[in-house]
């Protein structure tokens, strides 16, 4: 698409959007495909899992959502490479979806992603499950760069509480651990844009 | 592993002894509501509901198109946050989506009816449109996929409990490719109405389920469209969770004689806008 001044639009007259609906339970055969969640090949120079669990209110597991993330590449470059739903093996495309096991459980084989612009490096995450009426979209930040995290704009508007549900565990072997709440304590902090 | 070899001296067995890991019961155990209400009450918490948004909205407050807590979709209840979404400005990624492109999808996986030796049961559709930001700017080489229940209503899905055949002809899963306006287009077959376990006698109006990446992370939608004149359409909680009529119709595909193939085909148009911003709101670099 060709880029646009913001100022160009302004006062133009927008249409209506379409509105979000549940993905449903059965979303698997229209939305499951080969290595849709290894953003990279697993095990290669720099792979890591991202995993986690997704809970409802009453602390169950979600064994029908859908999570997807999408990332900068560990240089901090915005990734134009295409092929995320047929994977090559070695483009780096940053976009991944995992469909939660019977113990709602997600889990990609990705990098971790680097500072853009200077920001704290973060995963851009979408939640889907049923009964979930729309789409939730939030962050996974990475844990390492204190500096970073504590300096964000966003970050710093949050309670610690808050914040913490964002910012990913890091486990001994360099993987990383990441719940996603979708209600009740310690509820993920969802976005608006 | 058993307690003893993890906690080998045995002290955590007496703190917590009557802590036993949760078993994950299986998914299609979660598909039945608790309390089985009838469609009657359904109708009525529906209304209840739309009324009171209806208020809210007069009295000033900004509300989403599709409400996250809405329970007459009884498995909303304890899968809705409860604290209002932050407002951010999105930031470097999420003004960009996955790049996708022909490669990524074969021109026949967008056609549902040839995926298998014979031809499916059902009446053969075709549903088209275009894919726009919220400014009416195309959004081509973007992924769309899209899932549906076979002309009985039964979806492929083995958690389906539903019992109406299979068709041994239809999958019910395609995805396509928007070309450089924006269009889209699948053949398929008309979905069924589709029995659910929300409440007693609940059906799904007949609906295909759609995936769809913008030009940013942040217009990412996943929705349903529906078909014109539908009975189900007031007795639907799903539906209903958008609570406002006119955006309730921008989900039903428009019949569209022009789009019907003689002898073939019965045609239908659907538009969808995504909303949010994207990276080419933004000055170009250097023209700050």
């Amino acid at each position: 698409m060709a880029r646009t001044l913001r100022s160009d639009l302004q006062g133009k007259e927008q249409l209506e959007i379409t509105p979000g609906q549940t993905v449903g339970p059965f979303f698997a055969f229209g939305t499951v495909y080969p290595k849709m969640h290894e953003v990279v090949f697993p095990h290669s120079p720099g792979a890591i899992v991202l995993s986690g669990i997704v809970y409802d209110g009453a602390g169950a597991p979600i064994p029908d959502a859908l999570v997807e993330i999408w990332s900068a590449d560990p240089d901090g470059n915005i990734p134009r490479g295409r092929g995320s739903r047929r994977r090559d093996d070695h483009t780096f495309t940053g976009f991944g979806r995992s469909a939660t096991t019977d113990e709602g459980r997600f889990e990609f084989w990705t990098v971790n992603p680097g500072s853009v612009d200077g920001e704290a490096p973060f995963y851009a995450v979408a939640v889907f499950a049923r009964g979930l009426p729309d789409k939730l979209m939030t962050r996974i930040y990475l844990p390492d760069d204190q500096e970073k995290l504590d300096a964000d704009p966003f970050l710093s508007s949050l309670t610690p509480e808050e914040r913490a549900t964002l910012i990913a565990t890091r486990l001994p072997n360099g993987y990383l651990r990441h719940d996603i709440r979708l209600q009740g304590e310690n509820e993920t902090v969802f976005l608006e844009f | 592993m058993t307690s003893a070899e993890s906690d080998p001296t045995g002290e955590e067995a007496f703190s917590s002894s009557v802590i036993v890991e949760q078993t994950a019961v299986a998914p299609e155990q979660l598909l039945a509501s608790a309390d089985m209400p009838p469609q009657s009450q359904i109708n009525q918490e529906i209304a209840d509901l739309h009324a009171e948004y209806g208020r809210r909205e007069a009295a000033g407050e900004k509300l989403r198109a599709t409400m996250y807590d809405f329970p007459p979709y009884r498995s909303s209840i304890l899968r809705h946050p409860t604290k209002n979404p932050k407002l951010v400005d999105p930031e470097t990624i999420e003004l960009w989506s996955p790049a996708y492109g022909q490669r990524d999808v074969a021109a026949i996986e967008a056609d549902l009816t040839l995926q298998h030796r014979g031809e499916p049961q059902g009446e053969r559709i075709t549903v088209q449109g275009r894919l726009l930001d919220s400014w009416g700017r195309p959004i081509p080489n973007q992924l769309i996929e899209i899932w549906q229940a076979n002309a009985a209503g039964r979806y492929i899905h083995q958690r389906d409990q539903h019992p109406a055949p299979l068709d041994p002809n239809f999958t019910g899963a395609g995805r396509t490719i928007t070309d450089d306006n924006g269009e889209w287009k699948f053949t398929t077959i008309k979905p069924g109405p589709y029995p659910w376990k929300n409440h007693i006698n609940a059906w799904r109006p007949a609906h295909i389920h759609f995936s769809i990446f913008g030009s940013g992370f942040t217009q990412r939608l996943v929705t349903q469209m529906y078909f014109p004149g539908d009975p189900l359409f007031a007795l639907d909680p799903i539906y209903n969770t958008i609570r406002s009529q006119k955006d309730r119709d921008r989900l039903i595909g428009q019949y569209d004689h022009d789009l019907t193939v003689p002898e073939f085909s019965m045609g239908y148009r659907w538009d969808i806008v995504v909303d949010g911003p994207d990276s080419t709101w933004f000055e170009p670099e250097g023209e700050h």
